[in-house]
């Protein structure tokens, strides 16, 4: 037994500092964001400079403050149904969403794993081409298509489909969130599929077929749940920035859509309300650790 | 349950009756893939209850012949019948055939059982029936006790015992197994062939191997054809193929053997006299057969049947060869001498090592003469 541990000092002592200096980096650089939130979400709005009381000023005054510090701000958005909604509507635009992008993404992740192994890094690279030209420039871009006077109508009153008084009613609909998060989120769903998919050993389909099991049934018993890995990984990678979206549902959706990263925005930009904008992020960020928690849990079961 | 099916094994030869009807044949079978020929006008006949090898290096078609016969490959042109049905156009999935893969292709997200059992499904037997077939599976292979675990924790021995499970489960007609121990160590590979070929006794079934290994063919096989660049070069059993190689092909892929060039001076009767220049005497040795006068032809003995002495053979012995020990290769049963003669060819002799010496009677740089009789060795014509 004595033999099999690790030499004293030299190896271990350099492998832990390895490990610590990213991690050490990741939570002063989380943590420390995160608890000036959560204390000021549980601070009160002021006219002031930060625009929020009470302010640390020195250990004199330190219990004094803490003393001031409570849970209105989570309150008033237990109360208030708009915050309860603006949650929900994300959560359900980020489920539907997330779901368009596996039928979408499934299907193009499968063809690029089935095509020639010359063409798959051609392949590869045009699904990240997008990301070449900024994320605000190309959703910038879906408003001059989706707009009532945009391509689409331009195009479809050229095929004489759309009379020259008809527009396209979809810029400023919740139609136009979805489209713009799909295109956006594409390649996220896609690579981690691809890779799961491309992995797969195509003897286990052959075997499948010789022991009996037609094509179709095959995907759905082999390739499916050995991809899942790839499905769960691109779901997440989807599903939890989407909640918290503001740039497409802002640019796309108008004042129609009510998703919870706009509504975070203009609390604290317009109404200048740093706590409770404060308290939307903390509660946002609790919510999204329940999916981050099943993913953990299911990594370690595989 | 077993031991009433079939006839005693050692008697088992459908080949050479002429009414007997073959179960699997491959019908002037080519299989092209672009430019390359895979599988070249190959015919070949497979019976009932047989244990057939095919025998071949890397690239030669075996293995393409086999998939022909799974259904993952379509020939090019021929035909593929199996009991008399044309398999052309059947998928794999409703094909009589299983086979286990070379990589055993074991499914990873199941467990043992669930591998197992995956073709009865497939087929939608009662679960009752299902799980009584595993058990029996898990313990024909002996792996009662991993019914539950998954792939990735077994053994290489253990997984391979599971695609034999796996492929055997459904009671195919014919198991068609690709290079199926290949991944095992040498211990473990002995061991498994004879389980095998009990399994394949036991169970009456039909058993096509791909191998590369001459050995393994020559342990199980009933018959063994050796292939060459898509075409069969020789099909008969494995001391057919030893003894009586019809190429110096075959003769060099199975075992060691001694190869002399010569012409072929006279043939009377079954006598025949090769003139070997190179090595400057003459053969004698019995007619294959094939071969004329002043054709090239070329003289094949085992190294076992190539006799070595210290004492010059009597006279009027025909065979004999003198020249010097170059190398000996001590194997612990038997003893390799690489004997070089004048002019410069070697010749390979091997003895068996029947007493307990550690130094043998014969040493480096010995002179000795090497002597066989005249049925010993076959002349080749190709």
């Amino acid at each position: 037994m004595a033999e099999a541990a690790p030499a004293k000092g030299g190896p271990g002592w350099t492998r832990w500092l390895v490990v610590a200096v990213p991690y050490l980096w990741s939570l002063v650089f989380f943590l420390a964001p995160f608890f000036i939130i959560l204390k000021i979400s549980l601070s009160q709005t002021a006219i002031a400079m930060p625009p929020y009381l009470p302010v640390f000023d020195g250990l004199s005054t330190f219990w004094e403050s803490v003393g001031e510090l409570n849970f209105d701000n989570y309150v008033f958005l237990a109360e208030d149904s708009l915050y309860i909604r603006a949650y929900l509507s994300s959560l359900k635009i980020a489920a539907v969403s997330t779901l368009l992008l596996l039928l979408i993404g499934y299907p193009m992740a499968y063809s690029m794993a089935r095509a020639p192994k010359s063409v798959r890094p051609m392949l590869v690279m045009l699904v990240i081409l997008p990301f070449w030209t900024s994320f605000l420039i190309r959703v910038y871009a879906w408003i001059g298509i989706l707009k009532p006077e945009g391509l689409i109508t331009v195009f479809l009153q050229w095929l004489g489909i759309y009379g020259p008084e008809d527009q396209l009613r979809v810029f400023n609909t919740e139609t136009a969130v979805y489209i713009g998060i799909v295109y956006s989120y594409l390649p996220f769903m896609v690579l981690p599929l691809y890779s799961a998919l491309e992995k797969l050993d195509m003897t286990l389909l052959e075997a499948a077929s010789d022991l009996g099991c037609p094509p179709v049934k095959s995907f759905w018993v082999i390739t499916f749940p050995l991809s899942l890995p790839g499905v769960i990984a691109g779901s997440f990678l989807c599903f939890i920035p989407i909640v918290g979206e503001f740039v497409i549902p802002d640019l796309l959706g108008g004042s129609s859509t009510l998703m919870i990263g706009k509504t975070l925005w203009s609390e604290f930009f317009s109404n200048r309300d740093w706590p409770l904008s404060s308290a939307v992020a903390v509660i946002l960020l609790a919510l999204l650790v329940v999916p981050i928690v099943i993913f953990q849990n299911y990594q370690k079961r595989i | 349950m077993a031991k009433t099916l079939g006839p005693v094994k050692r008697k088992f030869s459908p080949w050479d009756d002429p009414g007997a009807k073959p179960y699997i044949r491959f019908e002037n079978v080519t299989k092209r893939f672009g430019d390359f020929t895979a599988v070249d006008d190959l015919s070949l006949d497979i019976y009932e209850r047989e244990f057939f090898s095919l025998l071949g290096p890397s690239g030669c078609g075996k293995t393409t012949l086999m998939r022909m016969l799974a259904g993952f490959e379509e020939p090019t042109s021929g035909r593929i019948l199996l009991d008399g049905k044309d398999l052309a156009g059947v998928p794999p999935y409703r094909r009589p055939v299983n086979m286990m893969f070379q990589s055993y292709a074991l499914f990873p997200h199941m467990t043992v059982e669930g591998n197992i059992a995956f073709g009865l499904k497939q087929d939608g037997l009662p679960k009752p029936d299902i799980d009584a077939r595993v058990k029996e599976m898990l313990k024909l292979v002996k792996l009662e006790r991993f019914a539950q675990r998954k792939p990735h924790q077994l053994s290489g021995g253990q997984r391979q015992r599971v695609a034999l499970a796996r492929s055997l489960a459904k009671r195919p007609k014919v198991l068609l197994l690709d290079e199926p121990l290949g991944a095992l160590d040498k211990k473990l590979r002995e061991e498994t062939q004879f389980e095998l070929m009990d399994i394949q006794y036991e169970l009456g079934l039909t058993f096509l191997i791909v191998t590369h290994d001459q050995e393994e063919a020559m342990t199980m096989s009933d018959r063994i054809a050796v292939m060459d660049l898509g075409k069969l070069v020789q099909v008969a059993p494995p001391a057919e193929i030893y003894e009586l190689p019809n190429s110096r092909y075959v003769a060099d892929f199975i075992g060691d053997i001694n190869l002399i060039e010569g012409k072929i001076a006279s043939a009377e009767g079954n006598r025949l006299r090769l003139a070997c220049d190179g090595i400057g005497t003459s053969i004698e040795a019995e007619a294959s057969g094939s071969g004329a006068a002043g054709e090239t032809a070329w003289f094949a003995v085992r190294p076992e049947k190539v006799r070595i002495s210290h004492d010059p053979p009597p006279e009027g012995t025909v065979n004999v060869l003198s020249g010097e020990v170059w190398d000996i290769g001590y194997l612990g049963d038997v003893s390799v001498y690489r004997v070089k003669l004048p002019n410069g060819a070697i010749v390979k002799s091997t003895l068996a090592n029947v007493t307990r010496l550690v130094e043998r009677p014969i040493g480096w740089d010995d002179k000795v003469y090497l002597t066989w009789p005249r049925d010993a060795g076959i002349v080749l014509t190709r």
